[in-house]
């Protein structure tokens, strides 16, 4: 399909060409004299991620704007004003806060809270052992049993962390990637046994190792073998569990881990592309599997930015998908997104600010056209949050849907000269990057090359520099600081050291109980069945969580053949 | 003679996989003139210590932010110390409760950075803590 034709354009070259003159004789008259007398604060303003931001914007920093080409409407194509038609008018986000920590049963407890309190779903935040694919009672496990997030061993966890949660009625996002197809095998087990079939499940897995190796860090496998496993999720769900978001396109970790809005929204996009490829190199038809794909962004401070980011963000994957693959299912070219606030613009410096910094990242999020949103707590520096704290930041949401208006139109920033021409200025740099990562094979190719990595240390560095410097402000840490009395939380969730033996001797419980047999006779078949590149390990691997084998065995089996990967180690 | 360049090594242990503050510090005391090693993701506290040993390290700032420190820095203290490296300055930094800092003090752990800390400030007391340990004969 090529360009759409439209009429559509907004300025006249003579309305441009008086507008422009006329901001020349406002430059000369008032603003020279204005200047004279009282010298803007800086020379230059930048934005969080360094783009030059001009003192006005007029209709010839978007002269060439065409309204149906650049903006069309909500629900249509390119997006830009969001995937759905009606938007929050229709139906607010999903208030989706991320999750869990100690045993089993203490999660539990806290989603029935999360639930009770308002929440519409489930975001499970998994402990360190669990994300790397260990068992509780692994030597490398020492220490961060049930921390991070709540220790899953084996199925008989997953049994307790939804006891009394229909299954078929709340949907789950899972924070998981490579052991994802092992939690999503105990997820479906588990639903099996509260009588709910697969093909009833909603949720997501994050599920994306591209930007593990960019990164989050999180790693098992090399980069080939952790993308099979990828591709096999995918491939499963398109034909079994079709109601699964199978990947999720993460920006957030990116973005924390120092990029600039523009490389986190390029990476992602390249990631993105990336994962169609790999889906069609799987046989599958780019309809059939790219409409499960979702996105996850994350909301930093610069509040513009942000819009214009979410704003390009979508209309970037829309032309993708209809232009490049060829896709046709007007779902395909939908950037379906979630957002979590950023986590690395909170102090641990007067925490109280964290609530106000949380409440504008969650409100352009919201003016970007978000499907579900993660707002910090205040305390989250210090540690997992208290539950007074997970409140407020729950409750931060509900007074933005409900209270401020904000949901009552949709899109309400399109047509600022400001958000539009800033919405054009990062997709043009975001496409400059996704050139350049074509250019060198794709994402897997440019990753092993180390190039986003390194972009983003730069980025990272550079940024601590211009906060040092005081070019970046941030209040309670390089401004406005205040002696340490202020500095403390209210109070700070504190994980009982107990839950690693409780942990552990759950873990050796079913050991006992279970078909011991079994599953070691079906872990020689998965190992058999990694060799064969071609086999999809998914159903094996839901017989052998059924069978209660752990999660650590699974992956240590698929390490057998997989190996591992080891961190290049540059800063 | 001129004294020999500090040797830092900025290590990550066990399973956290936040590499952001590590790597802006060892970037930070290299531009300073330490000589700096980064141990990379995902090192058991025995790789820690194998490593210091062979590299003759004079002080080791570990990075941690997965709620682990607990564990981490006493056992690591214990390490050092049966294998002879006591004399190794330990710092560390991540997210680390305030009343947790007086219990690590206590192990040993020299000093402890929280979030927001300035680059130049860890510097600093690199400068004025770390000296060239002596060589052993």
């Amino acid at each position: 399909m090529g360009e759409i034709k439209t009429k559509s354009g907004l300025f006249n070259e003579e309305a441009i060409e008086q507008i422009a003159s006329e901001k020349e004789r406002w430059e000369r008259e008032s603003l020279a004299k204005e200047i004279a007398r009282h010298p803007e604060r800086k020379e230059k303003f930048l934005s969080l991620s360094d783009l030059e931001i001009k003192r006005v914007y007029t209709p010839e920093d978007i002269k060439d704007f065409d309204y149906m080409r650049d903006l069309g409407f909500p629900g249509e194509y390119p997006f830009t004003r969001g995937v759905h038609t009606t938007m929050y008018r229709g139906r607010i986000w999903t208030i989706r806060q991320f999750a869990g920590f100690g045993t089993p049963e203490q999660t539990n407890k806290r989603y029935k809270y999360l639930l009770s309190i308002g929440q519409t779903g489930l975001s499970m935040a998994f402990d360190f052992p669990t994300l790397y694919g260990r068992d509780s009672d692994d030597p490398m496990s020492r220490g961060e049993v049930g921390k991070c997030g709540v220790a899953v061993d084996t199925l008989k966890d997953f049994e307790i962390i939804f006891d009394g949660i229909p299954m078929d009625k709340i949907s789950t996002s899972m924070t998981i990637n490579p052991p994802a197809i092992v939690l999503l095998a105990m997820y479906i087990a588990c639903a099996e046994k509260q009588g709910v079939p697969q093909e009833k499940l909603m949720g997501t897995v994050q599920n994306d190792m591209l930007k593990e190796f960019i990164a989050q860090k999180t790693w098992i496998y090399p980069p080939e073998p952790s993308l099979r496993l990828v591709r096999d999720i995918v491939v499963y769900c398109t034909h079994h569990v079709p109601k699964w978001n199978t990947i999720s396109i993460s920006g957030y970790h990116i973005r924390e881990a120092g990029a600039t809005a523009v490389q986190e929204l390029a990476f992602t996009l390249a990631d993105g592309i990336e994962y169609v490829r790999m889906g069609i190199n799987a046989g599958l038809d780019v309809d059939q599997f790219a409409p499960r794909y979702s996105f996850f962004f994350d909301s930093h401070m610069d509040f513009f930015e942000e819009i214009a980011k979410f704003r390009a963000a979508r209309r970037m994957w829309a032309k993708i998908m209809r232009e490049w693959f060829g896709a046709k299912n007007p779902r395909s070219w939908w950037m379906r997104f979630h957002t979590q606030t950023a986590g690395c613009s909170l102090t641990a410096q007067q925490p109280l600010n964290n609530i106000v910094r949380t409440t504008i990242e969650a409100l352009a999020a919201v003016l970007g056209g978000t499907q579900s949103l993660h707002t910090n707590s205040m305390d989250e520096t210090w540690a997992l949050p208290t539950e007074e704290a997970v409140t407020v930041a729950t409750r931060t949401q509900q007074i933005i849907a409900y209270e401020s208006g904000v949901t009552n139109t949709i899109d309400p920033l399109a047509g600022s000269y400001f958000v539009e021409a800033l919405t054009n200025q990062i997709e043009e740099k975001a496409w400059e990057y996704i050139n350049k990562i074509e250019e060198m094979g794709g994402m897997l190719e440019a990753i092993k090359k180390g190039y986003p990595q390194r972009e983003i240390t730069e980025s990272a560095f550079r940024f601590q520099q211009a906060v040092e410097r005081k070019e970046k402000i941030i209040v309670g840490v390089n401004e406005f600081v205040m002696g340490e009395e202020h500095d403390l939380p209210i109070e700070i969730l504190k994980i009982d050291p107990e839950v690693e033996r409780v942990q552990i001797e759950r873990l050796n419980e079913v050991r006992r109980k279970r078909n011991n047999a079994k599953v070691k006779s079906l872990l020689d078949d998965l190992r058999d069945a990694c060799k064969d590149e071609k086999t999809n390990v998914m159903p094996i691997i839901i017989d052998l969580v059924r069978e209660y084998a752990s999660i650590g065995e699974i992956c240590n089996a698929m390490k057998d053949v997989f190996g591992e990967y080891k961190d290049p180690a540059f800063f | 003679m001129s004294e020999r360049k500090v040797k830092i090594m900025i290590a990550k242990p066990g399973l956290d996989g936040h590499d952001r503050g590590a790597k802006v510090v060892a970037r930070a005391l290299r531009d300073a003139g330490f000589e700096v090693i980064y141990t990379g993701l995902h090192q058991s506290i025995d790789q820690i210590v194998q490593a210091a040993l062979e590299e003759d390290v004079d002080a080791i700032g570990i990075s941690i932010l997965s709620g682990a420190h607990m564990y981490v820095f006493p056992t690591l203290m214990q390490k050092l110390k049966e294998a002879g490296l006591d004399d190794i300055v330990v710092f560390g930094g991540g997210i680390i409760p305030l009343d947790d800092i007086p219990k690590l003090k206590e192990v040993g752990v020299k000093e402890i950075f929280l979030p927001g800390t300035p680059l130049e400030e860890i510097v600093e007391w690199v400068r004025n803590n770390v000296k060239p340990r002596p060589v052993k004969l």
